[in-house]
C-alpha cells in the first residue's frame, strides 16, 4: 500500500509544483514591480530555518545576502567554509552590519533537519543575527544551487563533494559577486558587502 | 460524403497517433552500471526502474507549452532563468520560424526544461539514468565496449547541425528509445553534479581548493572518449545557458 501511495503523492506534488510556481511568478510581477528579472526573489521555493520557521526567500528582500552551501556532517571543506564566513563577518562595517544576512544553506536536507541545523548553529556560536541557516526539499536545493552555479554530488550516504563558493546578493536579490575557493583573500568580498550595505 | 467523413476520421486518428507517439513513454528496467564519472572507487551505481520519453521534446510540443505558460516565452522569460540566447532561432514568442516542427527544441535553459517536464507531470532524467539508457545500442543493454557503437557516436560529434533533423531518425535502441545519440545533447536534472571545470583558467579536474572531495571523481575508462565529451559538456554548463545543440526529454518514476 505504501508503495503505491508514495508515487501517487510525488506525482501530485510534481504536478502541483508546476502550477504553484507559475502562479507565484505571476503574482510577484503583479504586486512587486521592483523585483528585477535577475532577482532570486523570483524563486518561490519555501525554506525552513534552524528554528523550524518556514520562510520564502522573498522575506529577506532588502538585505545584503551572503550565502554559502554546506552540510553539517561535512568534515573536510565545510569547517573551512564556515571559518571563511566568520572571517567575512568579522570585517563587516559595524554601522551597516544590520543590513547584512549571512546565510548557510544545506545541500543535505535529508540529514540536516532544522534540529540538526540548530545544534550546528549553537555549537558554532552562529545562532543569532546576522546568521541564518536554511534547508528545503532536495529539488529546491538543486534548483537553488543551479542559480548560484554551485555544483554538488552525493558521493556516499554521509558525504558530498561540492563547489566552495560564497555568493553576495544586493538588496534586490541580484547576484553581484562570488568568491570561489577556500581560505582565499576576502578583501574584495568584504568591500562589495560593505558597499552594498552602506547604500541601504 | 461517407468517404469524406472516413478520410477526416482517418486523418484525426493519424494525428492522434502521431501525437501519442511523440509523448510516448517506455519502461526502463532496474540495473546497475559503472558510469564514466562520479562513482567512488569504480563501484556500479544502481539505476531504479523508471519511465522515459521515447523521443526528445519537439518544437511543436514546446510551442504548446509556451502557449499555456507565457512566462516561458522568448520575450517574457526572466533573466534569472535563461540567458539571452533562449529560443534564439524563434521568430517571436509563438513562432519557431522555418525549422522543422518535429525537430527537437533546443536553446532552452535548464530551468525551462525542468519546468516543461514538471508541467507534464514528469521530471528530467538524472545523469545516471541518462547514461544508463544511452549505453544501449540496437541489440545490447550495454554496448560501450563495441567499437562500432563508439565510432557511431564520435562520428555524430563531427557532423554539424544535426539539431535540424526531425526526431526518430536515428536508431531505436534496446529499450525502444530514439535519439540518445545522433540528434542533440540533453539536459539532465543533476547536470550540476559534475566536477570538471569548463573554464581554462581553472581547468583542472582535481582542484582541491575549489571542490571538496574532487579527488574521488575519477574516470573509470579513459578510452570512452564519447562519454568523456558528454561529462565535460555538462560540467561547462550553467543552468541559465541555452545552446543550439542542447535539448531535453522527460522521465517519470511512475507510469503516467
Amino acid at each position: 500500500m505504501k508503495k503505491i501511495i508514495v508515487p501517487i503523492f510525488s506525482l501530485l506534488f510534481s504536478l502541483q509544483s508546476c502550477k504553484e510556481k507559475i502562479k507565484e511568478a505571476g503574482s510577484t510581477v503583479a504586486k512587486n514591480k521592483e523585483i528585477s528579472d535577475l532577482s532570486i526573489y523570483n524563486l518561490p521555493s519555501e525554506w525552513t530555518t534552524q528554528d523550524g520557521k518556514s520562510i520564502e526567500l522573498k522575506s529577506l528582500n532588502g538585505n545584503v545576502l551572503v550565502m554559502v552551501m554546506i552540510y553539517t556532517s561535512c568534515k573536510a571543506a565545510c569547517p573551512r567554509l564556515v571559518a571563511d564566513m566568520r572571517n567575512i563577518e568579522a570585517k563587516l562595517d559595524k554601522k551597516t552590519k544590520k543590513n547584512v544576512k549571512l546565510i548557510l544553506v544545506s545541500i543535505d536536507p535529508v540529514t540536516d533537519t532544522p534540529k540538526k541545523l540548530k545544534l550546528f548553529a549553537i555549537a558554532n556560536k552562529m545562532d543569532k543575527d546576522p546568521w541564518l541557516f536554511l534547508r528545503s526539499t532536495e529539488d529546491n536545493t538543486r534548483e537553488f544551487a543551479a542559480i548560484l552555479a554551485v555544483n554538488y554530488k552525493q558521493i556516499s550516504p554521509m558525504e558530498f563533494s561540492h563547489s566552495n563558493i560564497i555568493s553576495v546578493f544586493n538588496p534586490l536579490g541580484e547576484l553581484i559577486y562570488q568568491q570561489e575557493g577556500l581560505g582565499v583573500n576576502n578583501d574584495q568580498t568584504v568591500n562589495k558587502i560593505n558597499e552594498e550595505a552602506g547604500k541601504i | 460524403m461517407q468517404k469524406k467523413i472516413l478520410i477526416i476520421f482517418l486523418f484525426l486518428v493519424l494525428i492522434g497517433f502521431v501525437r501519442a507517439q511523440e509523448s510516448k513513454m517506455v519502461p526502463i528496467q532496474e540495473g546497475s552500471f559503472v558510469p564514466l564519472y562520479g562513482a567512488t572507487s569504480k563501484k556500479p551505481v544502481l539505476v531504479k526502474s523508471f519511465f522515459i520519453d521515447v523521443f526528445p521534446v519537439t518544437n511543436t510540443e514546446y510551442l504548446n507549452f509556451v502557449k499555456k505558460h507565457p512566462e516561458f516565452s522568448k520575450s517574457k522569460i526572466k533573466g534569472l532563468f535563461a540567458d539571452k540566447s533562449y529560443l534564439d532561432y524563434w521568430k517571436n514568442d509563438l513562432d519557431f520560424g522555418n525549422v522543422n516542427s518535429k525537430a527537437p527544441i533546443t536553446t532552452v535553459s535548464w530551468f525551462a526544461a525542468k519546468k516543461y517536464c514538471e508541467c507534464q507531470g514528469k521530471r528530467l532524467l538524472t545523469i545516471d539514468e541518462w547514461e544508463y539508457v544511452a549505453m544501449a545500442d540496437e541489440k545490447k543493454r550495454d554496448a560501450r565496449t563495441k567499437k562500432e557503437f563508439n565510432n557511431y557516436i564520435l562520428s555524430w560529434y563531427e557532423k554539424s547541425r544535426t539539431y535540424e533533423n526531425p526526431i526518430g531518425q536515428t536508431f531505436k535502441n534496446y529499450w525502444g528509445i530514439y535519439d540518445m545519440h545522433g540528434l542533440v545533447w540533453e539536459w539532465t536534472s543533476d547536470f550540476n553534479s559534475i566536477f570538471l571545470s569548463g573554464e581554462s583558467r581553472k581547468d583542472k579536474s582535481a582542484d582541491q581548493n575549489l571542490f571538496c572531495g574532487a579527488s574521488s571523481v575519477n574516470a573509470t575508462d579513459l578510452m570512452d572518449y564519447a562519454a568523456f565529451m558528454r561529462y565535460a559538456f555538462r560540467g561547462s554548463l550553467k543552468a541559465q545557458y541555452s545552446t543550439r545543440n542542447l535539448g531535453f526529454r522527460c522521465a517519470s518514476t511512475t507510469k503516467l
